[in-house]
């Protein structure tokens, strides 16, 4: 309080007068826009978002429609299988079961096969903190200090390359299609590069640098998890194994939901294929790895074509009818309000 | 400390002493003296540092604290700990220290840990900083104080040195000269004054400006010799330091045991500046912290504003539902985990490959969500918040309409937290003086000796005034033009002299005023004019014509020796304008300097044979006074003769002289013609009789005394304005007081001789005898003469019956008791003015009877217990038997627009309430003539001292007052088709008013009917507390706040109205008349109380709705935001994962959406002030909370459900089993709910200036940009998430467009809606204020003149809150309740049936009138009793009596005027 007192007296000495500025902004007289809902701007604006949403959205699911897409659940038809991988003992024998459709009509344009997981919950917490970045990168980092925990080091010390609970459970089913044509059996070229995003293909995941691959691993382990150590995910393909497999950076890219789907392969669209599969009986050949059945989760593989707005989901065409829909009904109760109540002129109204 | 410290010095002090047995009973030492352990912790012994006690103070002086001193809080190692430790004693601070060390377990960590503590440093380091540039700032304060000089004697050198402030100890002897400052608590032991008085300005300390009297400790031996601090050699043993500025005792032991005490009285204040002393020496008691300055040195209170308490409320309900949610995460969590009967690979064990178990995992969970939902209590709220009030108050305080050009002194807000309390104000406490008044007295009339002088010239003054305060600027210019040809006579004296030199002098002082609080270390200029209570129209009376022809008659007829009854009246002429400028505790000073006070008494006292002469014509008049006789004598003749040489000089001499003394620099001419005039009767004298000294020597004597010791003008300063006034009048009828010290007091009588009065006793006012008296001995006649002023209802009962025992006549007596009705007569009228009356009374007393009081005076003032009461005997025997003089009527003239003012209060919903101690008449008539009251209004007084008759009348007039209640609900509910209004009206005309003195207050507290007075006087329009003490002031707001919980405001400007503006919610402080305590304690302290005006209807409401806005808007946001996350916990096994990146979130918050929001809170003006000012019912918008209560937070929290569901769950749908990962799906609901929130903030917004259009633009482009930086660049910035170019990546599909596009006007449509059937359909008053605003200028008049006369047709009424009918129907369980069963009550108690019988004639009176007046007069009780008796005891005897006759009598003269509908039906109990 003392302190306070002395300023005034101070003030006092430079500035005479304490009368405060006739400025604008002292006296909150600045220049303002002063936006008042009338009859005419709150009627355009809902008429107008009315015919704007119902327009896209028709447009959008237009383009929805036009999306082609088979959904094959693979979970039940490969029970054996399933019950096979239930025994953890099972881990490194292979188990395959083939899966037949029918393909009614053509599915035109580019055609992405996507592997889908029902219920397995990859947006957990836990689950989804529990990986290495630096790791990833190449880097030579302590992974003891990452969040992979439990899925870091052997009990003999090895470290895991990759590390962590994400790494571990990649998906790791194999998947193949076939043409059934005409007795004959053509499997479909499919594309397994180029899946992933750019960004994570050469900036975000990069192998260790070494001569080769196996010796940039030498001295880590594969995951428990893992049949064969991550240098091997695609022997065919240099630039495609280790921590730049397509497969495994989209599976590190954790999903949103539990029931997702992952892009696995495109169809390469050569010979048959150029159009895009044409319609005819398709088999799938699986080799049946990833065990889905102790957390209830069901497996599918899902062939679809995709449009510029997106994919065969028509929710945001209809999100945007039903918007413009309820902005177009609003607008009315509106006018409707307003007519009956300038009869009676008990409100006030700007002339 | 000091305290153990202080008695072990004592103790040591007795053992190395024992022979300190008190020689002599000093009345000052504690009764426990001669027990040394009670009074061990008491006294503080001081050892002065020179001479032979010098060891022991060396040692003493260790121990107590040295000058220096250290405001700080801080130092520079303590700074951070402290601070901190001082920030988390704030809640929410805590909790989130809270939350950062949760997250620091690894089993809840969501986050990088560091990443937690960010939110908590942004809020922390604010303050932080904020705390070290203030402590700082202290610092460095405390640096120049502590190194400011002073001198302090040395006893090596044996004199006075310089020396730092800070190196000033306990003991040692500082001597201090005019205008320093006084560096310690020093007491005062020798002065250069004569009479050993030091002048004291306590302006630093209290804000009063006049200056106090400290005298050197009595009974000191050698006190005119010059003082030696060597041979000082007493012990001194005092009070221990405490923080009483008023209350000081101690005594001194002297080298020969002898001991003299001191009180208060000798005390020098730390902080005070010494004024007209040219030396002082004082011994330094108390030093640096111990100080009593610094002991009061308590830092700003805290308020919290009636928005926030509200906030808190929802913070908690906040709290609740983030508890909530918590649970259900933890519920689902752990029911989710345990439905799997394996482990599924996403469930990861911990680091040992333990699996958590569902209902561990599920506390886990629960943890974890506190962490991630903890922005739902929104902690940057309270930052904003304070921001937000900051850039408020800089625009009040800036506001120009705020600012008083007289005083240059804007707005001070001193509270910066309660900005928007303004704008919820429902009951106004108003002081009247000072506040509704201008509390600059004006001298209006007078009666003498029961003649009424009416003063016409004088009024028309005043009206001239007025038009001259309108544009003061060209005040100089106008003022000899602007004057009517009545003050013609003025011109001569005034046209010469600048007069703007006084207005000059006065802004300057109140400039002054507003620094009061400033510490000036002995800087202040002293040739800054500080003159208190005297403002131009103060000073110049101009005297009536007639009054000062009396005067002069009056001479002539002792001239003329007419016979004894006019001279009489001569002698009570000059009686009366003697006791006007004497009795008084008026202090002189000079207008060229003022702080140079006039304590000298003149220098020779009147001379010779002209002292001779003066002394024979006073023995002749006291005796014709007496004994009604007469002598004729030549110098009596003489002196009529100069009465009538003045006459035929100037045509109305007096009426000159008293005008060029007010004016600063004509008072050489002032006093050339005293000198004219003196020498001119001096000459007389001169041919008339033989002197020792010749005239010349007279003038001689005036001479010196004008060009040295008695400066041309005078200027008073007194302790109330009223004081003031009288001694101005007195003045202007020449009878000018020239100087006054304690002993004496000088007045210039109108022929010019200066008489000395020695001045036996001042007692001074106080509010229970509420008079003052002075006794003086007349130097001529050397009577002792009691000179009593007072308030007329104490005076006229303390009047002798008859006019002297010596002469015991029928006729004198007879002549008394009319001039005393005649007097009462006019009382009452002055009353009815308005004007404040003080009855002037004198008594002679003989030299035996004033010895026996004398002496009883003494033992009262050396009691020690009971002396209050013993002192208020003694003052209470002396003031009898006395004899009207006269009395006189002051005006106190109401502000500029106050009407104005509170017409538009009351039409904005405000209830005034007026606060006074004045008497009831002159408050009821201010109340009229500020609109306060209505004419028509029904206006109920309650006078009582019973207390059954209180409760009796507070039912009958409850009861009174609802059914004019009932009447109009009918007519509501046929004619108005809704009641959309909360606020019932009101039949117009049928509004109520109360009156209630202080007795009647104190009845209602003490007896338990404070619930029935609130429910009578919330229906009232206004209610008026006359004769209330500044304790009940404060109990009634109190009263008012706890059971309505209503928002006050209490406006005052006096220290009797702190306690009352302390107990409000927002104190308005006035800097007035009357110093500073008021300033002191309010939180906004403005100049004029038509301010409040604007500062509550365009600041309280954009204030208000500004920050009402702003939080309700900051708890959407969190809310809406937050609840995304939740939502997403649905998805993800309630596990606590987020689809946003932490930093992206933190942001949000911080970043993104802080700016608009704040300077919304700032800057947003939903309607302008012009159509605020002019629709005042625009407040109440305001005052019933409608922008931010229980229900708009409720609707806008199901709006941010509704808002955060749809940002979730449209891009959910849209992205549900697609192939989107985490962080991409969050990244667009990151953007839309930035675009909701931004938007919902556009919608908000009433006002778009270019800065908010900016900031909004900011907000927006900042995220981008930092979303983009943010997402290109980090790769490893937050290990566990990494949302590389998702963005990036985003921004290159169309999807994301199509969400931003839909999504947030899909989550505004029911806001929008909603907002636009409002404008159409049940348009509230803002929006139809914010209409209007849009038109042109004069089209807006017009509108607003029809809505507001709309609203007056529909019946306006002031209920603020209104649940009337319930609170009605409990308590009206009187029996009076219908007229049947109040006829019934007869065996009822004395009280009861009192009321009842008082029922009959308001059931006749009011069909009739429509209005009544209930007046229980309680005069005869009271004459009965006296008022310290209790309030139950008195009407117990009187009341049946009284019951018998009740005839319904018309007491009030009001009605007989029938000049207006003011019809009153009083009832006589």
């Amino acid at each position: 309080m003392k302190n306070k007192t002395n300023f005034p007296s101070q003030e006092e000495e430079t500035c005479p007068s304490r009368c405060p500025d006739n400025s604008a902004f002292k006296q909150q007289r600045l220049p303002a826009w002063k936006p008042q809902l009338d009859i005419v701007t709150v009627l355009s604006s809902f008429f107008l978002t009315g015919a704007f949403c119902l327009t896209v959205g028709v447009c959008l699911i237009l383009s929805a429609n036009s999306v082609r897409e088979i959904q094959v659940d693979y979970s039940d038809k490969c029970s054996d299988c399933s019950k096979f991988r239930e025994n953890s003992s099972n881990w490194n024998k292979e188990c395959h079961c083939s899966v037949n459709f029918t393909l009614k009509e053509d599915i035109l344009g580019d055609v992405f096969m996507y592997y889908g997981l029902q219920n397995f919950y990859q947006n957990h917490r836990r689950y989804m903190i529990s990986r290495s970045d630096a790791q990833l990168l190449g880097r030579n980092v302590n992974i003891q200090r990452s969040y992979c925990a439990p899925f870091t080091t052997y009990k003999n010390g090895t470290p895991m390359a990759p590390c962590g609970a994400i790494a571990n459970s990649m998906f790791n089913d194999t998947i193949d299609l076939f043409y059934n044509r005409n007795s004959s059996v053509i499997q479909v070229p499919l594309l397994k590069t180029g899946n992933s995003w750019w960004t994570d293909k050469n900036v975000k995941f990069r192998n260790p640098e070494s001569y080769n691959l196996s010796s940039a691993f030498a001295g880590t382990a594969r995951p428990p998890y893992w049949q064969k150590p991550v240098y091997l995910l695609d022997e065919g393909d240099e630039r495609n194994t280790g921590y730049v497999n397509d497969d495994f950076i989209i599976w590190m890219r954790v999903s949103a939901f539990a029931t997702f789907r992952n892009l696995y392969r495109r169809v390469r669209r050569i010979r048959h294929f150029a159009d895009g599969l044409p319609a005819g009986n398709y088999t799938f050949q699986i080799s049946y790895n990833f065990p889905v059945s102790k957390f209830k989760g069901r497996k599918h593989v899902i062939l679809s074509t995709v449009v510029w707005s997106g994919g065969s989901n028509p929710f945001l065409g209809i999100a945007y009818v039903v918007s413009g829909t309820a902005a177009t009904l609003a607008g009315f109760v509106i006018t409707a309000i307003h007519l009956k109540l300038r009869k009676k002129k008990t409100y006030f109204q700007r002339q | 400390m000091a305290f153990s410290v202080d008695s072990a010095w004592y103790r040591w002090q007795r053992l190395g002493a024992p022979s300190q047995a008190p020689s002599e009973p000093t009345p000052l030492l504690p009764p426990g003296r001669d027990n040394p352990k009670l009074s061990l912790n008491k006294w503080r012994v001081v050892f002065p540092g020179s001479g032979r006690q010098w060891k022991d103070w060396k040692q003493a002086s260790t121990f107590y604290s040295g000058n220096g001193i250290q405001t700080t809080k801080y130092t520079w190692f303590t700074f951070v700990p402290q601070n901190l430790f001082e920030q988390f004693h704030r809640l929410g601070n805590l909790c989130f220290f809270f939350l950062v060390v949760l997250s620091w377990f690894p089993q809840v960590e969501i986050f990088c840990r560091g990443v937690t503590l960010l939110p908590l440093v942004v809020v922390l380091l604010p303050s932080m900083i904020k705390d070290a540039v203030e402590d700082y700032r202290k610092h460095q304060y405390d640096k120049t104080i502590n190194s400011s000089k002073t001198r302090v004697y040395d006893k090596e050198e044996r004199a006075y040195v310089e020396r730092c402030w800070k190196d000033v100890r306990v003991g040692d002897f500082v001597q201090l000269q005019c205008n320093e400052t006084i560096p310690a608590d020093i007491l005062l032991l020798h002065s250069s004054d004569q009479s050993g008085i030091c002048h004291l300005e306590t302006a630093n300390l209290d804000g009063e400006t006049n200056l106090k009297q400290r005298r050197v400790v009595r009974g000191l031996p050698g006190q005119n010799a010059l003082f030696e601090p060597e041979f000082f050699q007493s012990t001194i043993t005092c009070e221990m330091p405490n923080n009483n500025l008023n209350k000081f005792q101690g005594y001194m032991e002297q080298p020969n045991d002898e001991r003299v005490g001191f009180n208060i009285e000798s005390l020098l204040l730390r902080g005070c500046t010494i004024r007209n002393t040219e030396v002082a020496v004082g011994i330094v008691i108390y030093a640096g912290h111990e100080t009593k300055a610094m002991l009061n040195n308590n830092g700003p209170r805290y308020k919290r504003s009636r928005i926030e308490r509200r906030m808190n409320v929802d913070i908690f309900l906040c709290v609740g539902l983030l508890f909530v949610m918590c649970l259900i995460g933890a519920v689902g969590h752990g029911i989710w985990t345990g439905t799997f009967s394996e482990h599924p690979p996403y469930d990861v064990p911990d680091e040992y490959g333990n699996f958590l178990s569902p209902a561990l995992a599920g506390f886990y969970t629960f943890l974890t969500m506190i962490i991630l939902l903890q922005t739902l209590i929104p902690i940057s709220l309270y930052v904003s918040i304070e921001l937000v009030k900051l850039g408020q108050v800089f625009l009040i305080h800036n506001d120009i309409d705020l600012y008083d050009e007289a005083a240059d002194l804007p707005i001070q807000c001193r509270a910066l937290n309660i900005t928007e309390d303004l704008g919820q104000i429902q009951y106004i406490f108003s002081d009247k003086t000072g506040t509704l008044t201008e509390n600059k007295m004006v001298f209006r009339r007078c009666t003498v000796d029961g003649i009424e002088f009416s003063h016409q010239e004088n009024a028309k003054r005043l009206e001239t005034h007025k038009e001259l305060d309108l544009d003061d600027e060209d005040f100089t210019k106008l003022q000899p033009l602007t004057l009517p040809p009545p003050t013609v006579g003025r011109a001569g004296g005034a046209q010469q002299s600048p007069p703007g030199a006084l207005r000059r002098c006065q802004s300057a002082r109140a400039r002054v005023q507003g620094h009061a609080r400033s510490r000036s270390l002995g800087r202040r200029d002293s040739s800054q004019s500080q003159v208190a209570f005297s403002s131009t129209i103060e000073k110049d009376v101009t005297p009536d014509s007639r009054l000062l022809r009396r005067v002069r008659e009056a001479a002539l007829q002792t001239e003329s020796l007419s016979p004894f009854i006019p001279t009489r009246t001569s002698t009570a002429f000059a009686d009366f304008f003697l006791a006007l400028a004497i009795c008084n505790t008026v202090l002189v000073s000079t207008a060229t300097e003022p702080r140079q006070r006039v304590t000298i008494p003149p220098p020779i006292k009147p001379p010779g044979i002209t002292l001779e002469k003066i002394h024979q014509i006073f023995q002749r008049l006291k005796l014709a006074s007496l004994s009604q006789s007469f002598s004729s004598s030549q110098s009596s003749s003489e002196l009529g003769a100069s009465f009538g040489a003045r006459g035929p000089e100037e045509p109305l001499p007096a009426l000159g002289s008293g005008d060029s003394s007010d004016r600063g620099d004509s008072g050489d001419r002032h006093d050339s013609s005293d000198r004219g005039d003196s020498g001119d009767s001096g000459d007389r004298r001169d041919s008339g009789d033989s002197t020792d000294m010749g005239p010349a020597s007279l003038e001689e004597m005036l001479q010196s005394v004008s060009s040295s010791s008695l400066p041309p003008a005078l200027c008073y300063e007194a302790e109330s304005p009223d004081e003031a006034a009288l001694v101005h009048a007195a003045q202007a009828y020449s009878f000018s007081l020239v100087s006054r010290t304690p002993e004496r007091v000088t007045v210039r009588l109108p022929q010019g001789t200066l008489l000395t009065f020695d001045i036996l006793h001042t007692l001074g006012f106080d509010s229970v005898r509420k008079r003052m008296s002075v006794v003086v001995r007349h130097p001529l006649t050397k009577e002792i003469v009691v000179y009593t002023k007072g308030a007329d209802s104490v005076i006229m009962d303390l009047l002798e019956d008859s006019d002297g025992e010596s002469f015991p006549c029928v006729l004198a007596e007879k002549r008394m008791k009319r001039i005393k009705e005649k007097t009462q007569k006019h009382l009452d009228l002055y009353a009815r003015d308005g004007l404040r009356t003080l009855c002037i009374a004198k008594k002679v007393l003989n030299e035996d009877d004033f010895q026996k009081w004398a002496n009883f005076r003494r033992e009262a003032e050396a009691a020690i217990e009971n002396r209050e009461e013993l002192l208020m005997e003694t003052a209470q025997h002396l003031e009898t038997k006395l004899t009207l003089l006269g009395a006189t009527g002051i005006e106190d003239r109401l502000q500029d627009g106050v009407p104005d003012t509170i017409v538009a209060l009351r039409e904005a919903g405000i209830q005034i309430w007026v606060l006074t101690g004045d008497k009831q008449e002159t408050a009821v008539n201010i109340a009229y003539s500020c609109k306060l009251l209505d004419q028509r209004d029904t206006v109920f007084t309650i006078n009582t001292e019973n207390k059954e008759t209180c409760e009796s009348l507070l039912d009958l007039t409850l009861e009174e007052v609802r059914k004019s209640y009932e009447w109009d609900k009918p007519r509501r509910k046929i004619f108005g088709i809704i009641p959309t209004a909360p606020e019932a009206p009101e039949a117009p005309g049928t509004e109520f008013g109360l009156v209630i003195d202080g007795k009647t207050l104190s009845l209602i507290f003490q007896g338990g009917l404070q619930e029935k007075f609130v429910a009578l006087a919330r229906r009232c329009r206004s209610v008026l507390c006359c004769r209330s003490t500044p304790l009940q002031k404060g109990m009634v707001v109190r009263l008012l706040r706890g059971q309505l919980r209503a928002m006050t405001l209490a406006i005052g400007d006096g220290a009797n109205d702190v306690s009352m503006i302390q107990a409000a919610d927002v104190g308005i402080g006035i800097s007035g008349q009357e110093g500073m305590q008021a300033v002191m304690a309010s939180d906004f302290a403005i100049t004029r109380f038509k301010h409040l005006k604007k500062l509550l209807l365009v600041h309280g409401h954009w204030c208000y709705s500004r920050l009402a806005k702003m939080v309700i808007y900051f708890f959407y946001k969190n809310v809406s935001y937050v609840n995304l996350l939740f939502w997403y916990q649905f998805f993800c096994g309630f596990s606590g994962s987020t689809m946003i990146d932490y930093w992206q979130m933190i942001f949000f918050n911080l970043f993104f959406t802080s700016v608009p929001p704040i300077l919304f809170g700032v800057l947003d003006k939903d309607v302008s002030a012009e159509t605020l000012l002019g629709l005042p019912e625009l407040y109440r918008n305001g005052q019933n909370s409608e922008i931010y209560n229980l229900s708009t937070f409720i609707i806008t929290m199901l709006d941010a459900f509704y808002q955060s569901l749809i940002c979730f769950f449209v891009p959910y749908l849209v992205y549900k089993d697609s192939d989107i990962d985490v962080f991409s799906f969050g990244n667009p609901i990151n953007t839309i709910s930035l675009l909701t929130i931004l938007l919902h903030q556009a919608l908000e917004m009433k006002t778009w200036t270019l800065s908010q259009l900016v900031a909004m633009m900011c907000s927006l482009g900042f995220y981008l940009v930092f979303s983009l930086i943010y997402n290109a660049v980090c790769l490893l910035c937050n290990p566990p998430s990494n949302p590389y170019w998702i963005l990036e990546r985003q921004l290159s599909e169309p999807t994301f467009y199509l969400l931003c596009l839909l999504t947030p006007p899909a989550a505004l449509l029911p806001r929008f809606f909603i907002s636009a059937l409002r404008g159409t359909f049940g348009a509230s008053l803002i929006l139809k204020a914010q209409q209007i605003d849009k038109l042109p200028k004069g089209q807006r008049d017009l509108e607003m003149q029809k809505l507001r006369s709309r609203k007056a047709t529909s019946g306006a009424s002031p209920a603020p809150n209104d649940d009337l009918d319930q609170s009605i129907g409990h308590l009206c369980v009187s029996p009076f309740l219908h007229p049947a069963a109040a006829a019934v009550s007869q065996g009822h108690t004395e009280g009861q049936g009192l009321s009842s019988s008082a029922v009959s004639p308001l059931r006749r009176g009011t069909p009739e009138e429509g209005y009544c007046f209930y007046n229980r007069w309680a005069e005869e009780e009271s004459a009965a009793t006296d008022s310290s008796a209790g309030p139950f005891a008195p009407s117990r005897g009187t009341a049946p009596g009284q019951g018998s006759g009740q005839v319904p009598k018309d007491r009030d003269p009001r009605s007989s005027s029938g000049s207006h509908r003011r019809s009153v039906s009083a009832v006589t109990l």
